[in-house]
């Protein structure tokens, strides 16, 4: 139930209300509870609410760090 | 990231997992708290990548797990008696209350409503006005605070005729009862109730209880990122809380969303199906909302209700058994047919052990 999914804001559509968007499909929701969202950042959604905005520099962080782990073993299996 | 480094990621995180458990010798049982975790745990196959003296059981963080079967039956008698419209989240429908469920009412020509969103019941409350419109409050910190900012769109629209009939719940009581147990190790902590709370709200479980928690995502890696923290964490002796989903839980939480919360809802006691009664566990309306009350505005009267006792959904949502060791599973309860609340949820840990087949005792 407390299922939440990033999806991107591509609008502002009212006081309050935003349109996200996600893989083409779009959907409005309230940014009541998320006041500082601006249009082109990812915000989690759940409920019909907007319930944080997506931190990219720490998103970007864990990529890394995955794909650091990856090569890291893709190294050892050509070796 | 394509599937094959993801999977690379995956073993290398595994095989920490592994050398850790091995060089800490003894067994570790691991609680994670959230229900949305039980099934992506499930669905991903993650136990299958764990070593033996490495147990994750189940916690109480399914809301339609937790919720009592008197809810159900108070639910449905409110919509009898006042010719209300229930407004629901679709988790609830099936779940069974001592005579029958929301399903069961609406085939009797009852109105149940689901929606996706709480804001939808404002919508049906305007259109159906007079009638009676009442939200089923169910829901942890994730879900409470977007009923409570509807609850404010409502009074600002001067909508009247909607009503919510609250059985929200707060995790921090809870998780304290749990910290206790000497034979848990540690908590994977909520991702999305942590976006509500930040992750700084569980130092009591380092300093009151010496227990270790990581707050984590939901991917599958995040999981295994946080299982090797917290691993890691419970061997060293010297627990702490970590913040493994750091992009988007941040240390003091969202701030707007907990004042939406205490601006409706006040705390209050709560019975959680598998825990009793804990004091401050749950929320109820301030005085200044107080029109939004369904308990006081639609009151009602049920008989307490009784639980198959049969059903081991008690034990299963404090971690202790397993559902494997229920003589219904997979017979008498099945998703089709649910007896409990923990296979009724599709988050609920029997119906994640159902659909996919999980082997015993892991
Ligand atoms: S299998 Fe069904 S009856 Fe058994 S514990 Fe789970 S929900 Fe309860």
């Amino acid at each position: 139930m407390c299922l939440a999914v990033p999806m991107k804001l591509i609008e502002i559509t009212g006081e309050g209300t935003g349109r996200v968007d996600s893989g083409g499909v779009s959907t409005d929701v309230s940014l009541a509870m998320v006041p500082h969202a601006r249009v082109g950042d990812y915000i989690i959604i759940h409920a019909g609410f907007g319930i944080e905005v997506l931190d990219r520099e720490e998103a970007q962080i864990r990529i890394d760090l995955f794909r650091e782990l990856a090569e890291a073993t893709a190294h050892l299996e050509e070796a | 990231m394509n599937p094959a480094d993801e999977n690379r990621t995956a073993q290398v995180l595994a095989r920490e997992i592994h050398e850790r458990c091995l060089s800490y010798g003894r067994p570790l049982r691991l609680m994670e708290v959230c229900g949305t975790h039980t099934m992506a745990i499930a669905e991903s196959g993650i136990k299958s990548l764990l070593p033996d003296n490495l147990q994750l059981v189940s916690g109480p963080g399914c809301p339609v797990c937790v919720t009592e079967k008197v809810f159900i039956d108070q639910a449905l008698e409110t919509g009898r008696r006042y010719d209300a419209c229930l407004v629901t989240f679709g988790d609830l429908v099936r779940v069974p209350g001592s005579s029958g469920s929301l399903a069961g009412f609406r085939s009797e020509g009852g109105s149940v409503r689901v929606v996706y969103s709480p804001l939808d019941a404002i919508e049906i409350a305007a259109k159906g006005a007079p009638r009676p419109v009442v939200f089923l409050g169910v829901g942890f910190e994730t879900t409470v605070p977007t009923v409570a900012a509807t609850v404010k769109v409502a009074k600002t629209r001067g909508v009247t005729n909607l009503f919510v009939l609250p059985a929200f719940k707060t995790i921090h009581r809870p998780l304290e009862v749990l910290a206790a147990k000497v034979d848990l190790h540690g908590f994977l902590l909520p991702g999305h109730v942590s976006a509500i709370l930040g992750s700084d709200c569980y130092r009591y479980l380092v300093t009151d209880y010496g227990k270790p928690g990581v707050v984590a995502g939901f991917e599958p890696l995040d999981i295994l990122v946080a299982l090797r923290d917290l691993v890691t964490l419970a061997a060293s002796g010297s627990p702490d809380i970590v913040n493994d989903y750091r992009r988007v839980v941040r240390p003091a939480g969202n701030p707007t969303a907990q004042a939406t919360i205490y601006e409706v809802f006040e705390e209050a006691d709560a019975s959680w199906r598998g825990l009793g009664l804990i004091p401050g566990s749950g929320l109820k309306f301030r005085p200044e909302y107080a029109s939004f009350d369904a308990t006081t505005r639609l009151q009602v009267e049920v008989p307490p209700a009784k639980d198959d006792p049969r059903c081991l959904c008690a034990a299963i949502l404090t971690g202790s058994r397993t559902p494997d060791k229920c003589g219904l599973f997979g017979r008498e309860c099945t998703p089709e047919e649910p007896v409990g609340p923990c296979m009724v949820s599709s988050e609920g840990t029997c119906a994640a052990y159902y659909k996919y087949g999980l082997a015993a005792g892991r």
